[in-house]
């Protein structure tokens, strides 16, 4: 293993001391492991809480600031937050119109913030809603499945619910916003390399050199089948397919993300959101807004995801509307 | 009558076990999950135990309610809320008395594994800590209906846990990281059932 790191063991916290020398308009709670904004609470404004294991920077910590987050929860590298850092950072940015938690559907994820969201609400009496991202076509959401996995849509919910709040709109309102945000996105990811968690020291999994993981989650989890490598264009198909095999893209616009699983180069990534442009266009698919780069990452695993929002003009006026974060800025 | 004392001895075996079991139980993990399960549990464990020593609780229900808050807040990941609502419930059921007869033991222990179906909503064949503990906890109410001493009766206990840890081997996962492997996951124990056919082999070894 080799990596930019000290001890394995204080990875987390001296990542978030860097982040918090590097944009000093965070506040950053060392103790609790939380970024906030740096004028949180906000009075008047839907507080708007996530968190998750790290590694998948700059998710979340890297949303947090005006326009996304009010505050990012950094659980363990892959592990969820506790239920103390989420009371925390709710208690934080309660600007007294209730706190939204932003869960990604995984069953350590959603067990912590149900902890959290009932330990703030008894403590304080504060409003807790909570959405849960389930977006990932490569899991069969079935009941007899944890459901379906919290990738790529994360990053444009927390974006455009975060446009909402700053709007002023009510608890209601900005959770309902996030509920059709997740309603309406969809993600496909594959893997060209395992990812290293630092404390363990070696690879997640064993991928040789001339095979490929599709369907693979954010962790190094396992995804539908295990391939040949194949050039881009393939690759990109495989992504698409079942994401517009899952849902209907061409009624309305989309934003199309393609997100870099945090070691492969823009260079390529560039290369296939060209790939899956061409495809969406001969599938009928509009695309009206794109993103392309590392944003929900997996430590320093190669591949990418694709992810698509089918948007209308309320999603697509709160997606332009200004966002200041170390991740996202435009407009500010 | 099991004391506060005894139950603590119960809890700091189990912290024993799950160290002793680490590398185990992370490699159980690593099948078929994220492979923190050892490192999660005997840094919690750890951390409860500590809790212990710090203050020492004056009663069953104290002892319980400090490690699941421990639990709650050291863990994370899924091992965190479970265990830890195993404890707080079971706690919350014990009281705040100073010795449990084994009746009450007995239905302290059920409503800290209802905690765990409230809160994970596993249910029998999940291939989960359920698949341990429910077999244990019915072995314990059996013999102890049947008049058996707690002791003996925690060791039917966990004689059914370690049968409800094997017979997770050819289930398919359905909660967890796990489920996500589908077929995949079929072949491999499940560490969570690991770990708590450890906790009831603890209470076996220390109780009664």
């Amino acid at each position: 293993m080799k990596k930019l790191i000290n001890d394995p063991a204080d990875v987390v916290v001296e990542a978030l001391r860097g982040m918090a020398a590097a944009h000093p308009g965070l506040r950053v709670d060392l103790e609790n492991r939380v970024v906030f904004r740096g004028d949180a609470p906000v009075r008047g404004k839907v507080g708007l809480v996530s968190g998750g294991g790290s590694g998948h920077e700059p998710m979340h910590g890297g949303f947090v600031g005006r326009g996304m987050l009010d505050a990012a929860c950094a659980g363990e590298v892959f592990t969820s937050p506790v239920p103390d850092q989420m009371v925390a950072a709710t208690e934080g940015v309660d600007g007294g119109a209730g706190v939204l938690h932003i869960v990604k559907n995984y069953t350590g994820d959603v067990m912590n913030f149900d902890m959290a969201a009932e330990l703030t609400t008894a403590k304080t009496g504060v409003e807790v809603q909570a959405v849960v991202v389930d977006d990932d076509v490569a899991v069969q959401d079935s009941l007899y499945t944890a459901g379906r996995r919290g990738v790529g849509t994360t990053v444009l919910l927390e974006k455009i619910v975060g446009a909402a709040a700053e709007q002023g709109r009510s608890l209601a309102e900005v959770a309902g916003v996030a509920r059709k945000v997740n309603e309406r996105g969809r993600s496909m990811g594959m893997a060209l390399t395992s990812c290293t968690v630092p404390a363990a020291g070696r690879p997640t999994f064993d991928l040789p050199d001339d095979e490929m993981e599709i369907g693979i989650g954010i962790h190094g989890e396992p995804g539908r089948r295990r391939v040949p490598i194949a050039p881009a264009k393939e690759i990109a198909e495989m992504l698409v397919e079942p994401i517009l095999a899952d849902a209907d893209f061409t009624s309305e616009p989309v934003i199309c993300f393609v997100n870099g699983m945090g070691a492969s180069p823009l260079l390529e990534l560039y290369l296939m959101y060209g790939e899956v442009a061409t495809l969406l266009e001969r599938a009928g698919v509009r695309i009206a807004r794109s993103l392309v780069g590392p944003y929900i990452t997996s430590l320093d695993m190669a591949g990418c995801s694709v992810t698509l929002l089918r948007a209308d003009d309320d999603l697509l006026g709160l997606w332009d509307a200004p966002v200041d974060t170390p991740g996202l800025r435009w407009g500010a | 009558m099991t004391t506060q004392d005894q139950l603590s001895a119960w809890v700091r075996e189990f912290a024993r076990q799950v160290t002793e079991h680490r590398d185990e139980l992370t490699a159980l993990d690593s099948a078929i999950g994220d492979a923190d399960h050892g490192a999660n549990m005997a840094r919690g464990m750890g951390a409860a135990v500590e809790a212990l020593d710090a203050s020492p609780p004056a009663t069953a229900g104290a002892v319980f309610k400090l490690v699941g808050m421990t639990l709650v807040s050291k863990v994370g990941g899924a091992s965190g809320p479970l265990y830890g609502t195993l404890f707080l419930r079971f706690g919350t059921a014990a009281g705040e008395v100073t010795e449990l007869d084994a009746a009450g033991f007995a239905k302290a222990f059920r409503a800290g594994l209802e905690g765990v179906v409230a809160r994970g909503r596993p249910e029998a064949g999940d291939k989960t800590m359920y698949d341990a503990l429910a077999p244990a906890l019915d072995a314990l109410d059996e013999a102890l209906a049947a008049g058996t001493s707690l002791g003996d009766a925690l060791r039917s206990a966990s004689a059914a846990a370690d049968a409800g840890r094997d017979a997770t081997i050819p289930m398919l996962a359905r909660k967890g990281r796990a489920s996500y492997l589908g077929e995949r996951s079929v072949g491999h124990q499940d560490p969570g059932a690991t770990s708590a056919a450890l906790l009831v082999a603890a209470a076996a070894a220390t109780l009664g």
